[in-house]
């Protein structure tokens, strides 16, 4: 049996576990945004907080992911649910690229034109929202990228503490030394990275301001 | 000092520094106990060598900074009395990197203020073909373009527009010319100056260029390491004893002497 042949066989298995990985993915990379963007913010607004902001989030990137799901584990509202811990994890882990490119975004936007825009008379929400988020939005979206396609190949590792996803079918392929099975889950997380990759590179391409 | 000064009015007193010092949070003074007044109309040069203060002197009238010592006044009140966004779209602001919104059209550059006013569009779609014809750019030809397919004379007139948009009393320009080749400077200068004579706003405008201050300033307000030497009309200037404005002068005059020694080969 070719691993064509298997994945057809096995279709409806592939995708419930394709949707588990889309939902843990999609819902770290909701949260992350959330988080991450206004913590970028304020990195640009007060520098004091940078060292502590950065400093935090490239820890959290460098704790190796089984045992940062081990960590979790005994937190109380987080260890009820495989999904929930597993979430937070992967939100911790898209952090860092999140928070250094939207400041980065903002810090490398021409001093003339914040000038311009302070001695025109526009307030500081006006400045964030209109000029600065607006003109940092391709930089934050590349980490997004970033961070989006680090994170669908860590959540392959969730199937570890039973959230199920693409990883379901790796560990159980490893431990039955079933090289198909293996390829049926990594063969999709490649796709749906490359998929990620691409989608939001085209978004980043669109939103990029022309420039001389 | 200029004895002109002492004879207005109140009423023509757009901006008056008392005594008004800028020090840096580390202490470093920056401008020192400044005294200077701007009557309606006229426009005023800041002129000095980097570091002098100009552009100090400048952000302290659109409460870009706020002094550190004295006040600074803005139509009899005190800029710190003004509430700073009111303040500064009631100040046109010309830079010179000019700093347009690389993700706005022509159109919505010159536009901002007026946006930020609130302006019904009607008025709005009358305004930028008023201020872009004021500033010789064609609106069919430009309106619809981004700040990047502009030229850095065109960005600079639209720099121009943008800040007359809301039709401001005061304009603060800040080298407005200096990042320009001289053939695109020379030409925006006299254009400018005829602008001028038209519009009728009070101007302040910060400049190292001699040539610059004695065709479109009114008086001429020297500055040195943070302090104000003398003020002079452009007549008193050229005539000056002060060693620096002296220095000056003979720089400007250079070009003119190396003008007619070449006449005569």
């Amino acid at each position: 049996m070719n691993i064509i042949e298997f994945c057809a066989r096995h279709q409806r298995e592939i995708l419930q576990a394709t949707l588990e990985h889309i939902w843990l993915v999609g819902m770290s990379m909701l949260l992350a945004v959330a988080i991450g963007v206004p913590l970028g913010i304020i990195v640009t607004r007060q520098p004091w907080l940078s060292k502590p902001i950065l400093g935090g989030a490239n820890i959290a990137e460098t704790i190796p992911s089984l045992a940062l799901f081990g960590f979790l584990l005994p937190v109380p509202w987080l260890g009820e649910r495989a999904d929930r811990l597993v979430i937070v994890a992967l939100t911790l882990y898209a952090l860092l690229p999140i928070i250094r490119n939207t400041s980065t975004g903002i810090e490398s936007i021409d001093a003339a034109v914040r000038q311009a825009a302070r001695g025109m008379g526009m307030t500081d929400n006006q400045i964030l929202w209109q000029v600065e988020l607006r003109l940092a939005m391709p930089t934050i979206l590349a980490g997004v990228r970033v961070a989006t396609v680090l994170t669908i190949g860590i959540a392959t590792i969730a199937a570890a503490v039973g959230a199920g996803g693409l990883g379901e079918f790796i560990f159980r392929g490893l431990a039955m030394v079933n090289n198909q099975l293996i390829l049926a889950g990594a063969i999709p997380a490649a796709a749906l990275a490359l998929l990620a990759d691409f989608i939001l590179s085209l978004l980043e391409r669109r939103l990029r301001p022309a420039r001389q | 000092m200029n004895a002109e000064t002492d004879r207005v009015t109140a009423h023509d007193l757009i901006i008056e520094f008392r005594n008004a010092g800028y020090r840096l949070p580390n202490g470093q003074g920056i401008l020192h106990s400044l005294n200077l007044t701007v009557s309606r109309g006229e426009t005023l040069a800041l002129l000095g060598p980097s570091g002098a203060g100009k552009t100090t002197a400048l952000k302290l009238i659109n409460r870009l900074l706020d002094p550190t010592d004295g006040q600074v006044r803005v139509e009899n009140k005190p800029t710190t009395s003004w509430n700073a966004i009111a303040l500064r779209r009631h100040i046109g602001y010309v830079i010179q990197d000019v700093g347009l919104f690389p993700h706005f059209t022509i159109e919505q550059n010159v536009l901002l203020v007026p946006r930020l006013e609130q302006w019904p569009t009607e008025r709005t779609q009358t305004r930028v073909k008023e201020l872009l014809d004021l500033v010789d750019l064609d609106f069919d030809k430009f309106a619809k373009r981004h700040p990047h397919e502009l030229s850095g004379g065109q960005r600079q007139r639209v720099g121009i527009a943008r800040a007359l948009a809301a039709d401001p009393p005061i304009l603060l320009m800040d080298e407005p010319f200096g990042a320009l080749d001289p053939l695109t400077r020379g030409d925006l200068q006299k254009e400018f100056q005829k602008l001028q004579q038209r519009l009728g706003k009070t101007i302040v405008m910060v400049t190292h260029d001699v040539g610059e201050s004695l065709l479109l300033a009114s008086r001429i307000a020297l500055l040195e390491e943070g302090k104000l030497t003398g003020i002079y009309s452009p007549a008193e200037f050229l005539a000056a004893k002060d060693s620096t404005a002296a220095a000056y002068v003979a720089n400007f005059r250079m070009y003119g002497e190396a003008e007619r020694a070449n006449e005569h080969h």
